[in-house]
């Protein structure tokens, strides 16, 4: 591990304009996943601003609904009562991620920062464009049954882990940044990158901007949810393949609806075609199969991860089959 | 000659070292605070083949705090093995002597396997990805590290070959096996019992590759005075590090030292003596400084050993009532390009059921890999998964109950050696189990049984163990006030033998658990054979006892001499002995503590030590523990997602010394056996030649989560010809046959046979 200096940050402005002033500085919050990144030298900042004691841990209510400070720890928003009552997705999906220890150290902030799990980012020794950029991707035509079967690029294959991400994006979740240049807003959907041409950056986050909040707008039908994990053991296991939805019925009739998957993409991925199909139709299994189907019609799978397309397919008419007996 | 009432042996006693454990005071290989201590940490190769060109160690050796860097370039020269079964093509790469036989066939060569030389850092040929090629040295661990990744090595790289289903032409039959079993079994007529049978099973099965990592990683601290060496290691052998270390450094046994006083698991992988730890040697030797080396979690999948993954096609023929006409096991395995290892899967096929015709064949593959080895029951592991699914196969052919098959070909005898059985209790083991579970309440019928969404199945399968004993020696010393202290070179690797050789002793003096201190894990102490072969019971055991027995009857003998004393001229079978006062069993007055002889007699203490070798008269039988597995699985027949809900195992092992310890062991055993049938796969890129999910976040093992209640009992069992305790070894039973009955569950429950390892939601779509 390179030598990196440390400071703790009790100030945002200070933490932005520190980082902001030096390309290899780097926020830390729980440091669940930096740390692991830096002892296998696939990260190595050489200055870390440590924001564990900037207060923006609440949890509160505000009029368009609820903000999430971005250095809350992943277990207190998924026991959070309001998140429990209002967002129930939310924190299953929190609950699904990790371990105990893990979720106790994790932030909110941190948790939308993940980087991949693909074996090869990881890996030092083998090539990689998201963690070598021009070196090429050895998931391609390695061993790819983790991997992306949705929006994919040529240089990358990897899918983003988080299962908090999926549940945010199915919720419409606002992340609230502050830059040097001032605060601005990024709906989650854009807030994370498909890999395109340059896989080496995750998200559209600038460097030295800070994550200071997650907004989750008002959704009352968010009560009417489920976030699904399919994995290969049953705890402290990445998804394969992971469903969030949401409905809004009335007299049988789906008036709304939210599908968001993990797993399967670079980014927590918005099921736009399911969606689409759900709104008008009636709640029964050929509505949740066409939504089913017409996601998966666009899936590119690799050699090892056929499966996940039909995976994906059950996953995604299970998940509304549970929302849809919600009482 | 004591109390039956009184005696420690079948308590279940809580571990005598729980508390040193919790607490943290019981010092495992890495944590033995020495002054003056560096760090090593290992360099390994990039790649599966070929050869190194240079190593730049420039920006290493200029790194803060580097105390040295070595090399192939300028490692000391070791000894290299006896070639052996060992191929010339490797060269002098690394040898882990994992080859050949376990000390079990007994040396019969002359040369223990297990102590071959160890050479590392000898040439500059790669054999397989993660080859040790260094060792920086370094004042702290961080600065060795951070070292180690500034060597910039460059190689000639040649085109590896590294999966086996690729290179099976390739297939060679090996002169030898691990254990006293021929590469090739054969009796009968195998293609005249097929065609007699009315009803036939032939598929293949297969196992992949599968790492130990126990929860301690293997670690060594090297101390070197003068010409001594103290080794303080985590190993399941300390005699076989003690002389494998002095066969490869040249230097005589008598020099080296080696403390494993607590060992955080080892499963097998801690059995055969390392590269690592011959380098922690090499490097404190060099810096002359106290030394430490902990192999990392992910060097852990190429440094250690490993199960190799293999391919079982297995063949039976059975009449219309079930009994068996042929048994077919053709078994591909792979070893490596440098030395051979080849898995016993089929060990256990000749001798469990009844049929006059048999095939067993083994053949290897050599690929650019590490050599595998042992590991939790290597052997009938992998091959009871594929025996055992076979079976129940052929129960679904017959359309009869998977019990009632096994049931209808117990054989009397052990066919294939000729010999009686000194007990079985498997069809005890079935009735006792079967009942237990309620197997009854099972619809044989797949996909018949449901909760809501969910399937349900029920599965069994056989599980079997061979009964061994090494040679093993011991000491024990009686000291004036009465307590005991116990010394042997055995390890504890997490089994209880602490725990069992403080009740043995106890019984055998007469005195309470609390008063015996038993001390092992040191080349100091008298000599035994490493834990492994489920034999530290037997072997330890029979010492510990033997070496009591022998004090005991030193200090009765005193006293029955001794005018002064109130048991002079009474006989042996005329005492008893409570609380460590001796008595006549007539007259329970008369009598004496241990205390009151020795301070007659002005002694401080009376020890006695003895080898303790295994009977002949063990010859005359085939000795096996048996069991009989229960799984009940819940499938998610949308998602492919198994949990296995409730886990029973029933075995008859003989005495059961401690039935808190050994229950311990099978409930352990079943757990890595539901990681087998489950979760565990390293898969391997055959592009670079390197296990890909190489830590343990994409290396499945089970979590509490995937872990139901399990239930686990013995049943009663007296086999007075395996060893005078009657032990069987409880070690390596409990994970026998858990992969078949969790696959035989899964089929009852979903219709669907895998017969290809790990079962994971995929496969079930």
């Amino acid at each position: 591990m390179k030598l990196f200096a440390y400071t703790r940050a009790t100030e945002q402005d200070v933490a932005v304009n520190t980082v902001s002033r030096n390309q290899s500085a780097k926020f830390i919050g729980g440091g669940t996943n930096l740390l692991d990144l830096m002892k296998e030298n696939v990260e190595q900042p050489n200055q870390l601003i440590d924001i564990n004691s900037l207060p923006l841990s609440k949890i509160e209510v505000t009029r368009n609904g609820v903000r999430i400070g971005a250095m809350a720890r992943n277990s207190d928003v998924a026991y959070n009562a309001i998140i429990q009552e209002r967002y129930p997705l939310l924190s299953q999906a929190l609950l699904a991620g990790a371990s105990p220890q893990l979720r106790n150290m994790a932030t909110v902030g941190g948790n939308l920062m993940q980087r991949t799990r693909c074996y090869y980012f990881y890996d030092t020794a083998m090539p990689c464009n998201k963690r070598e950029p021009g070196s090429g991707c050895a998931a391609i035509e390695g061993f790819n049954r983790i991997h992306a079967i949705f929006g994919a690029s040529d240089q990358c294959i990897a899918t983003h882990p988080s299962d908090m991400c999926v549940a945010l994006a199915a919720l419409d979740a606002v992340v609230q940044v502050q830059g040097p240049k001032g605060d601005r807003q990024i709906p989650i959907t854009d807030f994370h990158r498909l890999p395109g041409d340059t896989p080496q950056i995750d998200t559209v986050l600038q460097h030295g901007e800070l994550i200071t909040a997650v907004d989750l707008p008002n959704l009352p039908f968010a009560k009417r949810s489920h976030y699904l994990k399919v994995r290969d053991r049953a705890s402290y296991a990445f998804a394969l393949v992971s469903v969030a939805t949401a409905l809004d019925i009335e007299n049988g009739i789906i008036r709304a609806a939210r599908v968001a998957m993990g797993g399967v993409a670079h980014k927590p991925w918005r099921a736009v075609a399911a969606e689409e199909i759900l709104v008008g139709a009636k709640v029964n299994q050929e509505t949740f199969r066409a939504a089913a189907e017409a996601t998966v019609k666009e899936a590119k799978p690799q050699k090892h991860n056929k499966f996940k397309v039909e995976m994906a397919k059950r996953a995604i008419m299970r998940s509304l089959t549970e929302v849809g007996e919600m009482a | 000659m004591n109390d039956p009432t009184n005696k420690a042996i079948g308590k279940p006693l809580d571990r005598v070292d729980g508390r040193l454990k919790v607490t943290g005071a019981a010092r495992y290989a890495a944590e033995f605070p020495l002054k003056n201590m560096a760090h090593a940490v290992l360099v390994q190769s990039a790649i599966a083949k070929g050869r190194i060109t240079n190593i730049d160690t420039s920006a290493a050796q200029k790194s803060p705090g580097v105390l040295a860097v070595i090399t192939h370039l300028n490692a000391p020269k070791l000894a290299s093995p006896q070639s052996g079964g060992g191929d010339s093509s490797g060269g002098d790469a690394q040898v882990t002597a994992a080859n050949a036989q376990s000390g079990e066939s007994g040396s019969a060569g002359g040369e223990n396997p297990f102590e071959k030389p160890v050479p590392v850092l000898q040439s500059d040929q790669i054999n397989f990805y993660g080859q040790h090629i260094g060792v920086v040295v370094a004042e702290t661990l961080e600065q060795a590290r951070h070292a180690a990744t500034l060597l910039r090595v460059t190689y000639r790289e040649e085109r590896p070959a590294t999966v086996m289903a690729a290179n099976l032409a390739n297939a060679y039959k090996p002169q030898s096996l691990l254990i006293p079993l021929k590469p090739d079994t054969q009796r009968g007529d195998i293609q005249g019992g097929l065609k007699a049978a009315d009803v036939q099973v032939d598929h293949t099965y297969t196992t992949p590759n599968e790492h130990h990592q126990p929860m301690e990683a293997h670690a060594t601290t090297a101390v070197w005075d003068g010409g001594q060496l103290t080794l303080y290691d985590s190993s399941q052998n300390v005699n076989g590090v003690q002389k494998t270390v002095a066969n490869t450094l040249r230097i005589p046994p008598e020099n080296i030292r080696v403390i494993a006083s607590f060992v955080g698991g080892g499963f097998g992988s801690k059995y055969p003596v390392r590269g690592h730890t011959i380098l922690a040697a090499i490097a404190a030797q060099q810096v002359k400084r106290p030394v430490k080396l902990v192999v990392t979690r992910e060097q852990m999948f190429t440094s250690v050993g490993f199960r190799s993954h293999s391919s079982q096609r297995i063949r039976l023929g059975a009449k219309k009532d079930g009994k068996l006409t042929a048994i077919s096991h053709e078994i591909h395995t792979q070893t490596s390009v440098f030395e051979e290892f080849i898995e016993h899967v089929g060990v256990a096929t000749p001798m469990l059921y009844d049929t006059q015709n048999l095939l067993v064949t083994h053949r290897g593959v050599r690929l650019n890999l590490p050599t595998p080895t042992i590991m939790r029951a290597p052997g009938e592991s992998p091959g009871m998964f594929a025996f055992e699914s076979a079976m129940d196969e052929l129960a679904y052919a017959l359309k009869l109950d998977p019990i009632e098959l096994r049931l209808r070909n117990e054989p009397e005898r052990d066919l294939e050696k000729g010999l009686p059985w000194s007990s079985r209790s498997l069809v005890e083991s079935f009735r006792q189990g079967a009942k237990s579970f309620g197997w009854e309440r099972r619809n044989p019928e797949p996909r018949s049984m449901r909760d809501g969404r969910y399937l349900i199945g029920m599965g069994t399968a056989t599980a079997t163990y061979p009964t061994n004993r090494m040679p093993s020696s011991a000491k024990v010393r009686l000291l004036a006030d009465g307590s005991a202290q116990v010394y042997l070179a055995a390890t504890d690797i997490g089994t209880g033998t602490y725990t069992m050789l403080t009740q043995i002793a106890a019984d055998a003096l007469g005195i309470p658990t609390e008063r015996v201190r038993v001390e092992i894990g040191d080349t100091k102490m008298p000599r035994t054979p490493g834990s492994g072969g489920s034999w530290g019971a037997a072997s330890y055991g029979s010492a510990v006892q033997s070496a009591c027995v022998a004090v005991r009857a030193k200090i009765l003998g005193m006293a029955r001499l001794d005018p002064r004393s109130p048991l002079k001229g009474l006989s042996n079978v005329g005492m008893d002995i409570r609380e460590g006062r001796i008595f006549s069993k007539r007259d329970s007055s008369r009598g004496e503590t241990y205390q009151e002889i020795l301070a007659r007699n002005n002694l401080k203490v009376t020890e006695a030590e003895v080898e303790s070798t295994p009977d002949e008269a063990a010859k005359k039988y085939s000795m096996h523990a048996f069991g009989a597995q229960f799984a009940q699985v819940r499938v998610d027949p949308d998602l492919g997602m198994v949990r296995v809900t409730r886990f029973l195992g029933t075995y008859g092992a003989g005495r059961i010394l401690n039935p808190k310890t050994a229950r311990s062991q099978m409930i352990g055993g079943i757990i890595m056996g539901i990681g087998m049938a489950l979760h565990e796969e390293t898969v391997v890129d055959d592009r670079y030649g390197h296990f890909v999910n190489h830590n343990l976040g994409e290396y499945h093992v089970p979590v509490h989560a995937d872990i139901p209640a399990i239930e686990a009992f013995f049943v009663k069992e007296n086999d007075p010809h395996v060893n005078p305790l009657g032990i069987k070894g409880v070690g390596e039973i409990g994970i026998v046959g858990v992969a078949a009955a969790v696959a035989n569950a899964v089929y009852h429950a979903t219709g669907k046979r895998i017969r290809d390892l790990p079962i994971t939601p995929d496969k079930l779509l």
